[in-house]
């Protein structure tokens, strides 16, 4: 039932789907006007969404090897574009990234260009060319072109680090929000978004992953984009922000002239009592630090996290799901414009929240005005409740300081609709696209962890004669086992969504970029060399983060270190990379070439015509 | 030169003027942060507009472009893939 017209009527299924979407947010709008509470919009909100979600993994069920793996490979280019921006787009992206750039400023905004310059590198160097190998993994690349069972165990390992640091913060978001929509505790939060997550993945793999992060998408970027729009013209900064906007970054200027941008000293946060996580404004918005270190600070981040996104392998299989060789090439530029759209709006929506805040004529403003006047707002008091917000008088003088107002990062999506006056249909919405983001984005490294587990290591390395219902049986089951384990972790809120994201992406740097690279565009490249590469960079890359994270350099190494080089925590890959690099090289020259078979293995890789090196069920 | 080295040269080439276009708006660019700062796009201090839109606009021109451009070459040499591939 979902073969060849299934494909054929996409645009009409996912345009009727829109369509529905739109007619029950209307109806959630009408619901609020005849005094539907605003707790049951919500739950309604991320319900019916879910739902949706788990009917479309139902019906995308599958016995198929190829289909659990990589859909088939049917899936067209812009659909494949829609469910990378999902993949890709976490619920740190969707909830977070405005906040980071509402408190960083420019600074911050190297996260923006990293994590959308990366795709250049995934377009010319890797995804055209793992799509014509045919491969179902990323391991699987990596072991059949170098050969042997131990390189592949390697690049499992690397994976695995890798994706299962980004799947604890995904699922940890999916239970935040699940937990306020909800209006549940937290823990159980968590297992209500595992077992949603689990619905959308287990019975079509591949293939129901891909239809279901679609649908997400939707979801996601209406949510994302309805407020923004919305807010931008309730605070005078015009119908389209992204173009309209710059006299308000200049007036953000202004105002941080005015207030002053004043560094609180640990001591006075932790006499004060500042709950954990909050963050205030201490940085300019538009304006560039001064100093060659901070320009190295600001290119450094961006590399990380441009190579790291090129090396993340539940990135990286979705455009082994595409028909041809030139449709994954396609598949990646439309999967960046998908992720443009919300990534160039989220600055917009900083300015704007930071906007109603700081600006005293506008009638949002708080800084600058009495604490008491401002502990009186509703939202201030909503918010202070679950301490998202926290106020502390430093100087005393009983006016609300710009150092003084502190503010969760997710606050600055979550709650700007109601400070803008938005109903709150709107802030409704916002659940349901932040449980959207988070849950795409765990589908696919749940996904990539279990079947590098179920293809590489069980059926390549453990059982090669298993019969295919019994691969489909492991692959499952080891779904739910990394599930599980994800949610377990998560639910002791570890570190902030933030920290361990970066740490994804250097993970997969150090350990997996090179030999990506390296074993399509360089033959000499031999299965020593990979090997001693993939280890070198993950060993020294990992010792590295022990040695420069505050937290485990303590107990480890018995002291704070000082990064060296300015690389500090969020920019380990940047030792781990270029070691993989030079013991790759410097190995593969001093091993012998990889034999004729090979070779031609490569050049037949680099040929977008002819038969895929590895067969259509393997 | 064989037919298949000559196509792997120009999709070499083509990789490297793709790249170079790359790392001008992801890196070299922002290496001069605070000079571009002082001059204005649409009213935005240049380097805040190319952090926060500019550049990222820029990757998903460069990648419809690079794509297209790929296809050509494959084409002159005869690895253009069919339809129904």
């Amino acid at each position: 039932m979902f073969k060849g017209d299934f494909i054929q009527n996409l645009p009409k299924i996912y345009g009727t789907y829109t369509g529905g979407f739109l007619v029950f947010i209307i109806l959630m709008a009408l619901a609020e006007q005849a005094g539907v509470s605003a707790k049951n919009i919500g739950v309604m909100f991320v319900a019916f969404t879910v739902l949706i979600y788990a009917l479309i993994g139902y019906l995308s069920r599958t016995v198929q090897v190829d289909a659990y793996y990589v859909a088939g490979r049917q899936v067209p280019t812009v659909f494949n574009g829609m469910a990378t921006a999902a993949d890709w787009m976490s619920g740190a992206s969707f909830v977070a990234l405005a906040g980071g750039v509402y408190f960083g400023g420019y600074t911050y905004m190297a996260f923006l260009v990293g994590w959308t310059g990366g795709y250049v590198l995934v377009a010319t160097l890797m995804a055209p060319y793992l799509r014509k190998f045919g491969c179902y993994t990323v391991p699987d690349f990596i072991g059949t072109r170098y050969g042997g069972n131990l390189v592949r165990a390697c690049s499992v390992f690397v994976l695995f680090i890798a994706s299962f640091t980004y799947v604890t913060a995904q699922i940890n978001a999916t239970g935040t929000i699940a937990s306020r929509a909800l209006g549940i505790p937290f823990e159980a939060g968590v297992w209500v978004g595992l077992i949603s997550i689990l619905i959308c993945s287990m019975l079509g793999g591949m293939r129901a992953v891909t239809w279901t992060q679609v649908a997400q998408y939707i979801v996601l970027i209406i949510a994302y984009l309805i407020p923004v729009f919305w807010i931008s013209s309730n605070v005078g900064g015009g119908i389209f922000p992204h173009l309209m906007l710059g006299d308000e970054v200049a007036r953000l200027g202004e105002l941080e002239q005015q207030f002053g941008l004043v560094k609180n000293s640990a001591a006075d946060m932790k006499a004060a009592g500042v709950p954990g996580g909050l963050k205030y404004i201490s940085g300019s918005h538009s304006g560039v630090p001064e100093g060659g270190m901070a320009v190295w600070k600001y290119l450094s981040l961006a590399i990380c996290m441009m190579v790291g996104t090129a090396s993340l392998p539940h990135i990286l299989m979705r455009y082994f799901t595409t028909p041809t060789v030139r449709a994954a090439r396609k598949s990646v530029a439309w999967s960046l414009f998908f992720i443009f759209l919300l990534y160039s709006s989220a600055p917009m929506l900083a300015t704007l929240s930071k906007l109603a805040l700081m600006d005293p004529n506008l009638p949002t403003g708080i800084i600058g005005k009495s604490i008491s006047e401002v502990q009186s707002i509703e939202w201030v008091q909503r918010w202070s409740e679950v301490k998202q917000v926290f106020i502390a008088d430093f100087n005393g003088d009983g006016i609300l300081q710009l150092n003084e107002w502190f503010m969760r990062g997710d606050v600055v999506v979550l709650a700007t609709p109601e400070v803008a006056g938005l109903p709150f249909v709107i802030s409704g919405l916002v659940f349901a696209g932040g449980m959207a983001a988070a849950m795409s984005t765990a589908d696919g490294l749940v996904l990539a962890i279990s079947n590098a587990l179920s293809h590489d290591i069980y059926y390549k390395i453990i059982n090669p004669k298993a019969e295919t219902a019994k691969r489909l049986l492991v692959a499952r089951t080891l779904l739910v086992i990394i599930g599980a384990a994800g949610a377990y972790i998560a639910s002791f809120r570890l570190t902030s969504i933030l920290g361990s994201v970066a740490w994804a992406f250097d993970f997969a740097m150090s350990g997996l970029f090179f030999p990506l690279v390296l074993g399509v565009w360089w033959k000499r490249a031999t299965r020593e060399g990979a090997i001693a590469g993939i280890m070198a960079g993950i060993i020294s890359g990992t010792v590295y983060l022990t040695w420069v994270f505050p937290k485990f350099s303590v107990p480890i190494w018995g002291g704070v270190n000082t990064p060296f080089l300015g690389i500090d925590h969020l920019r380990f890959g940047l030792i781990g990379a270029p070691i993989c690099l030079v013991v790759m090289v410097v190995v593969s020259l001093m091993t012998k070439e990889p034999s004729p078979a090979t070779q031609k293995l490569v050049d037949d890789t680099r040929i977008p015509t002819g038969k895929a090196i590895l067969g259509k069920q393997h | 030169m064989s037919n298949k080295d000559a196509y792997w040269n120009k999709t070499k080439n083509h990789m490297i003027v793709t790249l170079v276009l790359w790392a001008f708006f992801s890196l070299v660019i922002f290496m001069f942060g605070s000079e571009l700062n002082t001059m204005s796009f649409l009213g935005y201090p240049l380097a805040y507009y190319m952090t926060a839109q500019g550049s990222l606009l820029a990757f998903v021109i460069i990648l419809f472009w690079t794509a297209n451009k790929q296809e050509k070459i494959d084409e002159e040499h005869g690895f253009s893939e069919r339809e129904d591939d």
